[in-house]
Order: structure tokens, then C-alpha cells, then sequence
């Protein structure tokens, strides 16, 4: 094993770097700007089992150190996903690759699932029960522990690949939430998703974004992410993808202290294209900064 | 697609809100008129997309209207100072569409863009017939600059201040043209959709995440599907064009 990798549920990874969902396209925009096979991997965009062209504009709001998207799932359903942009994806990247599912109900859950957890391409299973942009939609299933625990349930009858819970953070107790999802057969969890937010526009006095709300991201939401996967990787015995305003080797660090086995990048990406890239290559320089001989001797550090 | 540092070697007011900044740097990857470049500034988290107005080999031209917090820093910014931009964003205006008399129609800071376009169809051997649209005549720039290309110019004034009184969509049945295109508000550009009968392109704005085609932050749908404004767009063929609501 190489200093910087780490092992995600069985499947190592070179590093502990992965761009989250929805931020990272099917990874070929990004390849046009960076090899991105230094990646660990990477999870693409939000999968749902029907085409969706997601909710109007503007979708996008500015914040302090941070952003708002009310994309709502756009994707192109997962026969096209699975016809046109796997084929696409793997001209560019020859890892494993974290499949992101979102749905509506337990069947949709469990359809989408069982379609990419039968491809090769396919390393894991990550199922978004959180996403706060679409009415009656994710938001439901991330709130319950009991909804999350039937969703996994779902999920794992017909997995083979490991699954990855991904939860919202719009919740008052994340440990009840992951506890029931490691009930539910988690091999793991990732957190957190956007926090619910808003913008209005002080001219039009109008909300910015079209759909009124929806998930803030970016550095600004770093802390409240540190402390909720702090939380969950000391409640729970899986391992726990950490993301939330990631956007330096540091913060990569400081996740992995808190109990991340591997961290997600998301909303750095638009930003900076190569964010990804110059996380991993500053890593090795920030590890001899801090007496860090490899990164899974850090994992969940801090007590 | 770059990122790149580029060196400012002016910045200037041309209208009370107006400014016209002059950039060195990588320009290899912009490619096409009515491309963009998107800014990074201190202390914002997104980018601000800004269209190409000029391009001479190694030095950029912008003109941007200062109406927020990203516009009025660049405002305040002097020669020798860098921006990081992304260059050689969107996909352009076809220059290809066949036309002998092409006929431009700009508003606002939907002009810039159409500097770039009229000199490459000039360059073409083209007639390049321009109308450009403003609120008042304090808010008029780049009328002699398209004159001095070779351009006919029409300048329009909707208080009627200076030009003609109106839209640049005025007496446009008068008008003889093979083909347009266009950039300006999105009530001009439903306008020009009305009144034109000919074929053209359409440059759109909209809010954008990533402007490089990665968070499906700016889609709309047109009649070939959905398409990313910031990827596919900004410059959209008429045919395609559906118009929500
Ligand atoms: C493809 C494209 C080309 C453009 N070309 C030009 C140009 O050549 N000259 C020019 O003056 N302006 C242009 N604009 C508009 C320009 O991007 C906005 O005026 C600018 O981003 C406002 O930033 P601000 O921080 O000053 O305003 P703020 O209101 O503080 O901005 C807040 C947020 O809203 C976004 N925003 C605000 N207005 C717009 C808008 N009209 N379109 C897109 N995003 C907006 C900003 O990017 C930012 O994320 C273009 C927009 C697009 C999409
Ligand atoms: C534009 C955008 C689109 C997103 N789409 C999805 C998605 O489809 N599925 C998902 O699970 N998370 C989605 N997310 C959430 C991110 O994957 C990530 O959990 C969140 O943004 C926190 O990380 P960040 O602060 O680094 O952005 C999206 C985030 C952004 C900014
Ligand atoms: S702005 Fe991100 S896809 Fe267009």
C-alpha cells in the first residue's frame, strides 16, 4: 500500500480523494482537464431510474464560502446512463467508480440499484437519501431512521457491491439516522449532503433561486460537516466517506482525524477544475508538514 | 478549455457603469466569438462569467457592466494586477451560416460580444449591418468603435435621448439581411425571435455554477433537448430555441 491509499470497503484506492455527486458530471468534462485517474475514484452524478430534467432556473445562488444548487437530480435516467455515459466514462477512467442513486419510492431505490450494481465499471453503491431539491422526494426517506433502514434494506437485497448510505445532514440526531442505516445493512455511510438554504435577491426581492430553496455547499458548510462525521464514525462500526466544503490537503486531513476512511470534494470542483488534482499532489508535502507517515494510520485520529 | 493568470494592462470607463479591461495572457484555447471567460475573484465563491469582446493575438478585451459585488472588484482593479480565468468557455457564434449582408443586433453589455463576431465576418467579406440597443445616450459605447471597423451602425435609444427612439427591433421589416445574430436581455432576444425572418443565432445568459459543463446548473431545454447553456450555449440557433413560459 502507497502512503497516500486507503481501503473503501474492500476496494482499495490510491488515494482517499473522490469528487461527489453531482459536481463531477460522468467525469469526461474533467478529463479535458486533468488525467483523472489520479482520482481514488469518483461518484457521478445522481442516478434515478426515470429520465429527469430537474427543476427550473436559476439554479444556482452565491453565498459566503459557499454556494446554493437547486439542480434537482437532472440526469438522464439509468438505461442511458448505463448505454451511453458508463461506455463514455470508461475511455477516461479506468478505476472503479462510485455509482450515486437517487428515488422516489423502495422499488425505484431497488431497480436503479440492481441496473448498476450489475456493471463491471461499478465499485460502489452510493444511495442518496438526502437530496433536498425535490419535492417529496429524497428529503422523506433521510429524515427517518426507520425509512432509511427500509431504503438500505431494499438496496442491499439486491446488491453485490458494497453500499454506501449517503445522509443528509437536515436532521436533528445523524447518529440515530446512520445507526439505522448500519442496521439496515450499511457496508457504509457518507455524509453530508447540502444543508437546506436560500438566497433572496434584495431588488427583485424575489427568492434567487427558481425553486425558492435549495443545498448549500462549499467551504462555509466545513465545520458543521467535520462534526457530524466526527459523530458518526465514533457510533458507528463501517467505514464513513467524509465530505462537506473539502477544499484543501488540509481539510482532507482534518476529515480523516474526524473518521473518514476517504473524503469527497464537491462544489470546489466548479470552482477550480483542477481542485481535485491539486488536493492529491499537495497531500504528500502536507503529510511531512504534520509527521503523517501514511493516511490510514490517521483515520479516525481524534478521539 | 484553460486555466490561466492573465495580467490586466488597462482597465477604463466607458459609460458611467461600463468598463473595458484589456488583458494579457494564454488566449490559445478561446476559439470563437461569443465565447466566455469565467473570473475568479477574492472573496467570492463563484466565478463570474464574462463574454469575449476582443481578441488580438496574445491580449483579451472585456467590457463589463457593474451591477454587483464581482463587477464593481473588477472595476477597481489597475494594470499589472492578475485574474485567474478559465478561457475558451461556450460554444461561440457559427461562422459558417452562409450570408452575403449579416445583420447584428446587440443591448446593453449584450454588445461586447458581437465586437469579436463582426470583425471575423468583416474579415469573411461580409456586409456587417449593426444595431446596437441602449437605455439612454449616456449609456451608448462602442458606436464609432463598430463604425471604425466598417460596420454600418444603427444606434437606438429607447427614451429616444440619442439615434433613433426605441428598440433595436424597430422598422427591422425594412431591414435586408441574410441571417442575425444577437445578444442582449432576454426580453430583446424574444423580441428579435418575433421580428426576424431569417435564420440566426442567439446568446444566452444564465446563472452558472461551474460554467465548464460539469453541474447542470444552467440547463435549459430546447427543441433538440436539454442543452447546457455554459457548454452547448451560450449561442443558440433560432430553430432550437424553445421559450419557457
Ligand atoms: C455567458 C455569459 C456572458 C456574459 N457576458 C457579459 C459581458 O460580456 N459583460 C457583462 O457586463 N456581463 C456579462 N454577463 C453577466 C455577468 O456574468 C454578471 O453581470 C456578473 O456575473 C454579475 O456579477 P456581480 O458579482 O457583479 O453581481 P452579483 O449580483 O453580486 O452576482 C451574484 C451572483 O449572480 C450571478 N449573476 C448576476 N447577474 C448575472 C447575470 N446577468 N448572468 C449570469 N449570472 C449572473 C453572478 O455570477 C454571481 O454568482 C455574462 C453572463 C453570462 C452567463
Ligand atoms: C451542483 C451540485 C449538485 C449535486 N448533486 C448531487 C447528486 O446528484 N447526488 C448527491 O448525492 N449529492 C449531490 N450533491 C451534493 C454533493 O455531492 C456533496 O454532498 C455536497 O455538495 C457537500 O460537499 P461540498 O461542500 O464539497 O460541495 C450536489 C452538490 C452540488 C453543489
Ligand atoms: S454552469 Fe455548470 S454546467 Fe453550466
Amino acid at each position: 500500500m502507497g502512503r497516500l491509499s486507503v481501503n473503501l470497503c474492500g476496494i482499495e484506492l490510491d488515494n482517499p480523494v473522490i469528487p461527489a455527486s453531482g459536481t463531477f458530471g460522468y467525469g469526461y468534462e474533467f478529463a479535458e482537464w486533468y488525467d483523472i485517474n489520479v482520482l481514488g475514484t469518483f461518484s457521478f452524478k445522481g442516478t434515478t431510474l426515470e429520465p429527469r430534467f430537474g427543476n427550473p432556473t436559476p439554479r444556482i445562488a452565491e453565498c459566503t464560502a459557499g454556494m446554493i444548487n437547486a439542480v434537482g437530480l437532472q440526469n438522464p435516467g439509468v438505461k442511458a446512463v448505463i448505454e451511453h455515459e458508463l461506455p463514455e466514462m470508461a475511455k477516461v477512467f479506468r478505476k472503479p467508480v462510485m455509482a450515486n442513486v437517487s428515488g422516489f419510492s423502495l422499488d425505484e431505490y431497488r431497480e436503479t440499484c440492481r441496473l448498476l450494481d450489475a456493471q463491471p465499471q461499478v465499485g460502489w453503491l452510493e444511495v442518496n437519501v438526502s437530496c433536498p431539491n425535490v419535492h417529496g422526494g429524497g428529503m422523506a426517506f433521510g429524515t427517518d431512521p426507520d425509512a432509511v433502514r427500509r431504503v438500505t434494506e431494499a438496496v442491499k437485497s439486491v446488491a453485490t457491491k458494497p453500499v454506501l448510505l449517503k445522509l443528509s445532514p437536515n436532521v436533528t440526531d445523524i447518529v440515530s439516522i446512520a445507526k439505522a442505516a448500519v442496521d439496515g445493512g450499511a457496508d457504509g455511510i457518507s455524509l453530508i449532503n447540502t444543508l437546506l438554504g436560500m438566497r433572496i435577491d434584495l431588488k427583485t426581492r424575489r427568492p434567487v433561486i427558481a425553486n425558492k430553496m435549495g443545498g448549500f455547499s462549499g467551504s462555509a458548510v466545513f465545520p458543521v460537516a467535520l462534526r457530524m462525521v466526527y459523530q458518526v464514525a465514533h457510533a458507528v462500526s463501517v467505514p464513513v466517506v467524509g465530505m462537506g466544503g473539502v477544499s484543501s490537503p488540509e481539510n482532507v486531513i482534518e476529515m480523516m482525524l474526524a473518521g473518514a476512511t476517504a473524503v469527497q470534494i464537491g462544489a470546489a470542483n466548479l470552482v477550480d477544475p483542477m481542485a481535485c488534482k491539486r488536493i492529491i499532489d499537495g497531500l504528500p508535502e502536507t503529510m511531512d508538514r504534520y509527521g503523517i507517515a501514511t493516511l490510514n494510520e490517521i483515520i479516525g485520529g481524534v478521539c | 478549455m484553460k486555466e490561466t493568470l492573465f495580467t490586466i494592462i488597462e482597465n477604463r470607463p466607458l459609460t458611467d457603469t461600463v468598463y473595458l479591461m484589456r488583458l494579457s495572457g494564454d488566449t490559445g484555447d478561446i476559439t470563437a466569438a461569443g465565447q466566455f471567460v469565467n473570473i475568479r475573484l477574492d472573496g467570492l465563491f463563484l466565478r463570474r462569467p464574462i463574454s469575449v469582446c476582443d481578441l488580438n493575438g496574445q491580449e483579451l478585451t472585456l467590457v463589463y457592466k457593474v451591477v454587483g459585488k464581482g463587477t464593481a472588484q473588477m472595476a477597481g482593479m489597475v494594470s499589472g494586477e492578475a485574474l485567474d480565468l478559465l478561457t475558451g468557455l461556450g460554444n461561440g457564434y457559427d461562422l459558417t451560416l452562409p450570408a452575403e449582408r449579416v445583420l447584428l443586433l446587440g443591448g446593453g453589455v449584450g454588445i461586447p460580444p458581437l465586437y469579436l463576431l463582426a470583425k471575423r465576418l468583416l474579415a469573411q467579406g461580409k456586409t456587417v449591418c449593426v444595431r446596437l440597443g441602449f437605455n439612454h445616450a449616456d449609456e451608448i459605447f462602442f458606436e464609432n468603435e463598430f463604425r471604425a471597423l466598417g460596420c454600418e451602425v444603427t444606434v437606438f435609444t429607447v427614451d429616444g435621448s440619442a439615434g433613433e427612439k426605441g428598440f433595436v427591433t424597430n422598422g427591422l421589416d425594412r431591414e435586408r439581411y441574410d441571417v442575425f445574430y444577437t445578444c442582449g436581455p432576454e426580453p430583446m432576444l424574444r423580441a428579435v425571435y418575433r421580428s426576424t425572418v431569417t435564420s440566426g443565432q442567439f446568446s444566452f445568459e444564465e446563472r452558472m455554477g461551474c460554467g465548464f459543463g460539469a453541474c447542470m446548473g444552467c440547463s435549459c431545454r430546447t427543441i433538440t433537448g436539454y442543452k447546457r447553456i455554459c457548454r452547448e450555449g451560450p449561442v443558440l440557433m433560432k430553430e432550437e430555441i424553445l421559450w419557457e413560459d
